[in-house]
Formats: C-alpha cells, sequence, structure tokens
C-alpha cells in the first residue's frame, strides 16, 4: 500500500496541474459566466467528502462488530480526509455564491445539512484525541450515526426547495463540460487516494509503536 | 424479557429520582432560566419576540435534556452501577431502552412545563393544535432521548465528558431540532399550517427509527471492553 | 397624350395609396428604449469579478492538500524517531 504513494503523487499532481488548462477550455456556463468554473472542482470536492463519510461509516460498523484494527485505521483516515475535503466545500462553494447568489451564506437544507456533516466528522477527530481510552469505540459509533446522514445530504437538493443546483447537473452535463468535470473528480480521487495510503501508514506505525512499547515491558 | 428488562431499568430510575426529585428540580429550574434568559435577550421594543417562541422551546428542550443526560449517567458513574447492569443476564439493549425511557419521562415533565411557560411569555398560541403539538413534541422527544442516551451511555468512561457530551450530541440531533422547531412554527402559525406540521412529524417519526435502530445495535459493542 | 398621363397619374396615386400603411407603420414608436437610465444600486453579482473567485479556490485546494501532506510528515517523523529510540534502547 504505501508503495502507492508515489506513483499516485505523480499522476495526481500532473493532473493537478493540467486541470487549469481543462478548466479554461470549458464553455462558459448561460446563466453564470466564469464563476460557475468553480464547479469543476467544487461539485467533486463535495462528492469525496461524501464518499469519505461513507467509508468512515462503514469501517467504522466493522471496527465496532469485527473488532478488526485495519478497520479503525481506515476509518481515522478517512475521517481526517472527510474533514479536509469538508473545508475545501465550505470554502469553495461561498466563494461561488457570492458572485452567483449574491450572499456567502444560506441555511438552506444541503448547505445545512453539509455543515453538520462536516461537524459531526470534527466532532469524531475531537473524540478520537481527546476523550481518552475507549475513545476509539466511541468514535465508531458517532461514525456510524454520521454517516446515516449521507444519504439524505445527497437528496436533500432535490425533496426542498434550496438554491443549490440539483442532483441532476452531473448526470445532464454537455460532453464539453463533462470532460473537464470527470477529469477534475478523477484528479481529486487521486488525491484522496494518496492522503488515505499516507495517512493509514502513519496510523499502521503508531500501532507498531505501541506494540514495540508492550513487547519492552514484557 | 426485553420489554420486562427496559421497564424495570426504567422502574429503578424512577424509584431512585422519587426519593430525592434532584435531576427532576435542577432540570426544571433549569429550563425555566434558560427560557427567562431568552426571553430577556430577544426583546424588541420592550417585548419579547413573538416569533421566536418556536425555537426557544426547542433549544430550552435540547439544553434541559443535555444536563439532564449527564446528571443520570454522571450518578450512574458514581455509584458503577452501569457496570452492573451490563454484567447482568439481560439483553444490553433492553439496559439502554430502559435508560432512553427514563430520559423520555422526565424531559416529557419538562415539556409540561415549558409549553405553558414558553406560550406566555411569547404570547405564542402553543395551546391551538393541542394534540399535534403533542404528538410533534412526542416524536422529536423520542429521537433527541434515543441518540442523548445512548451518547451519554457512551461517555461514562471517557475525559471531558462533560464538554463531549454537546461536541457529540448537538450535531446529530440538528435534524431533530430543525424538523421540531419547523413543525412547531407550522402550528404557530394563524391559522395553523397543519398539512406542513404533519410533514415534519412524519420526518421526525423516520429520524426516530434510524436514530432508534442504529442505536440499539451499536449499544452492545461500544459499551463492552 | 392624355391616356399616357392618365396612366402615369393613377400609377402615382396607387403606388402612394399602398406605401401609406406602411409610412404609418413606419411612424410608430420603436421597440427600444428611449432613454437610458443609470442603475442605482449595483448588485454584489454584477460588481464582483470572477476571476480572483475561482484562481483563490483552486489555491484553497493546493494549500489544502500541502497542509495535510506536512502534517502527516510530522506526525510520521514524532513517530519514527520514538521507533529508532525505541530500538536503540533494546538492540536485542
Amino acid at each position: 500500500m504505501r508503495k502507492a504513494f508515489v506513483p499516485l503523487l505523480v499522476i495526481a499532481g500532473a493532473m493537478f496541474a493540467y486541470a487549469p488548462v481543462m478548466i479554461a477550455q470549458a464553455p462558459f456556463e448561460s446563466t453564470m459566466g466564469l464563476v460557475q468554473k468553480i464547479f469543476y472542482y467544487h461539485a467533486p470536492s463535495g462528492m469525496i467528502m461524501l464518499l469519505a463519510a461513507l467509508v468512515c461509516g462503514v469501517s467504522s460498523a466493522v471496527y465496532l462488530w469485527g473488532r478488526k484494527p485495519g478497520a479503525d485505521h481506515v476509518a481515522i483516515a478517512s475521517a481526517e480526509l472527510t474533514a479536509l475535503f469538508g473545508a475545501i466545500v465550505m470554502a469553495t462553494g461561498p466563494l461561488w455564491a457570492k458572485k452567483a447568489w449574491g450572499i456567502w451564506w444560506d441555511w438552506d437544507p444541503r448547505l445545512t445539512m453539509s455543515f453538520v456533516g462536516w461537524m459531526i466528522s470534527l466532532a469524531y477527530l475531537f473524540v478520537r484525541k481527546y476523550a481518552g481510552p475507549g475513545s476509539d469505540k466511541l468514535a465508531a459509533a458517532l461514525a456510524v450515526f454520521g454517516s446515516a446522514n449521507v444519504p439524505f445530504i445527497y437528496i436533500s437538493v432535490n425533496v426542498w426547495r434550496t438554491m443549490h443546483p440539483k442532483t441532476s447537473v452531473v448526470p445532464k452535463l454537455p460532453p464539453l463540460m463533462a470532460g473537464p468535470f470527470w477529469f477534475s473528480f478523477t484528479a481529486l480521487f487521486l488525491l484522496f487516494l494518496l492522503l488515505m495510503t499516507a495517512r493509514i501508514h502513519l496510523e499502521q506505525q503508531r500501532a507498531a509503536l505501541d506494540q514495540m512499547y508492550l513487547a519492552e515491558e514484557d | 424479557m426485553f420489554a420486562r428488562t427496559a421497564l424495570l431499568v426504567l422502574r429503578k430510575d424512577f424509584a431512585i429520582e422519587v426519593k430525592s426529585r434532584e435531576i427532576l428540580y435542577t432540570t426544571l429550574l433549569f429550563a425555566v432560566s434558560c427560557v427567562l434568559v431568552f426571553s430577556i435577550a430577544f426583546v424588541k421594543e420592550g417585548e419579547p419576540l413573538e416569533d421566536a417562541a418556536a425555537g426557544i422551546l426547542w433549544i430550552a428542550i435540547e439544553f434541559a435534556g443535555t444536563l439532564a443526560l449527564g446528571r443520570t449517567f454522571e450518578r450512574e458513574r458514581y455509584a458503577e452501577t452501569l457496570r452492573a447492569l451490563l454484567l447482568a443476564p439481560a439483553p444490553r439493549a433492553a439496559v439502554y431502552v430502559g435508560k432512553m425511557l427514563g430520559i423520555l419521562v422526565l424531559l416529557a415533565v419538562v415539556e409540561l412545563l415549558l409549553v405553558p411557560i414558553v406560550a406566555l411569555l411569547f404570547h405564542a398560541p402553543l395551546f391551538a393544535q393541542p394534540f399535534l403539538l403533542v404528538v410533534l413534541l412526542a416524536v422529536g422527544t423520542i429521537g433527541f432521548s434515543a441518540v442523548g442516551a445512548l451518547f451519554a451511555a457512551m461517555l461514562v468512561r471517557a475525559r471531558s465528558r462533560d464538554v463531549m457530551l454537546p461536541i457529540l450530541l448537538y450535531p446529530m440531533t440538528v435534524p431533530v431540532m430543525i424538523a421540531g422547531v419547523r413543525g412547531t412554527s407550522a402550528l404557530l402559525q394563524s391559522p395553523a399550517d397543519t398539512p406542513m406540521a404533519v410533514m415534519w412529524i412524519g420526518m421526525l417519526a423516520a429520524l426516530d427509527v434510524v436514530f432508534i435502530t442504529l442505536a440499539l445495535w451499536a449499544f452492545e459493542p461500544v459499551m463492552t471492553e | 397624350m392624355m391616356r399616357r398621363a392618365v396612366v402615369a397619374l393613377s400609377t402615382v396615386i396607387l403606388t402612394l395609396m399602398l406605401s401609406a400603411p406602411m409610412v404609418f407603420a413606419l411612424q410608430q414608436p420603436p421597440g427600444g428604449q428611449t432613454e437610458f437610465l443609470p442603475m442605482k444600486e449595483v448588485p454584489p453579482t454584477e460588481t464582483i469579478p470572477a476571476a480572483p473567485l475561482l484562481i483563490a479556490g483552486y489555491s484553497i485546494i493546493w494549500l489544502a492538500a500541502i497542509f495535510y501532506l506536512w502534517t502527516i510528515w510530522r506526525r510520521l517523523n514524532k513517530v519514527e524517531t520514538e521507533m529508532h529510540a525505541l530500538a536503540r534502547k533494546t538492540p536485542r
């Protein structure tokens, strides 16, 4: 797993460097113009945030019921990445909204639920860090509950009346827009994978260190 | 066996509480002080803001509930009775249901006092649709108690548990709060927007099912070493 | 001669009669604006330039990724120095 890091880094770096070219060549959207191009990295970041939340929920469930320590490593790595990609979404969204809607933020269902999901991932990290012994199980239960939010975050924009674009936008993208979109998505997904490998490696090293301490005491 | 265990746990908590009534009185007083602070803070031209009634009712329930949860499980921790309960040859999930019902009953009593006070201080026609209001409060409180009882039980052996409970509980109960407040606002309209309120009640019921199912599954693995 | 004059005159009158409606139609006010009025309050959607927002968003991603990788690198270094220190203490 560790060996995948450098190739992923190189490929992701190259894709990221090329992405602005593709985004610049994409056609302008009819109502929003240039600022709509934030979509090419805001929407994939959102998708990866939800993916990371699901990965965290599933691995936490495996950890809670299957007691596999490897699952706990995946859970904490994906929780940190949910927080990271969530921060990216929360930062790039208002940048787009200020020009497109005239306001930085609104408490409409999609924004509110995404913010709550992000806060739950931050609460997970707090619990892991400060709750002392047994915090891994606690956090795992929190993650299972938090990941139940993910489907609601996704459909919120279709079910309720909100300013945020609906989920039908991505499947219906015209080819000239779909190209840059899926390219950016792949770049961000590779970024997610490479950050996961790095973080899981850190967690495995910590576990190995703990084992060494335990062995030393014997 | 399951229901018997749950009801036994509830009776135990009830019996302890009836003796001293400590948690009941402190929670009631806290809730009333909360509403008082809000009515002073949300003042416009010398009168409390009338539209704030729905939000303030649910905030007071949430704050009072968090306090009650903390106190209830602190009592368990102090006497180490939680470990005894878990050692008992009874289904673990039943212990959870018993604790949850205890919190639910306590919050129901608090709401019995809160609703008239909020109605009075904020001139809110909360009694216009009493049946729907009771159902709304019931499903909302069930959702809050379901999540709260699980998290408070989990935190019994954790460090910084006083601050951890709000950090964990508040984001998780945001959907319950939103639905509760919107439903109550719908009922406070003149005339009351009953279809809207029923929609929010339905959403709260769905949330309750999700939370209780997850909590029943998660209680056992989370409470074992 | 008389006939030609009559034909010429009737052609002119006919032309005038046929073109009269068109002349009257052209006399209608055109559909365009009659005057330009300046905007009193320009909404933010029209005043903010889009390019800085776009570039700021993109750089946020780079900065966030690099910051996160740096925190992992820092924590990994700490763990590995501890591991080496421990390995040195017990060379068995």
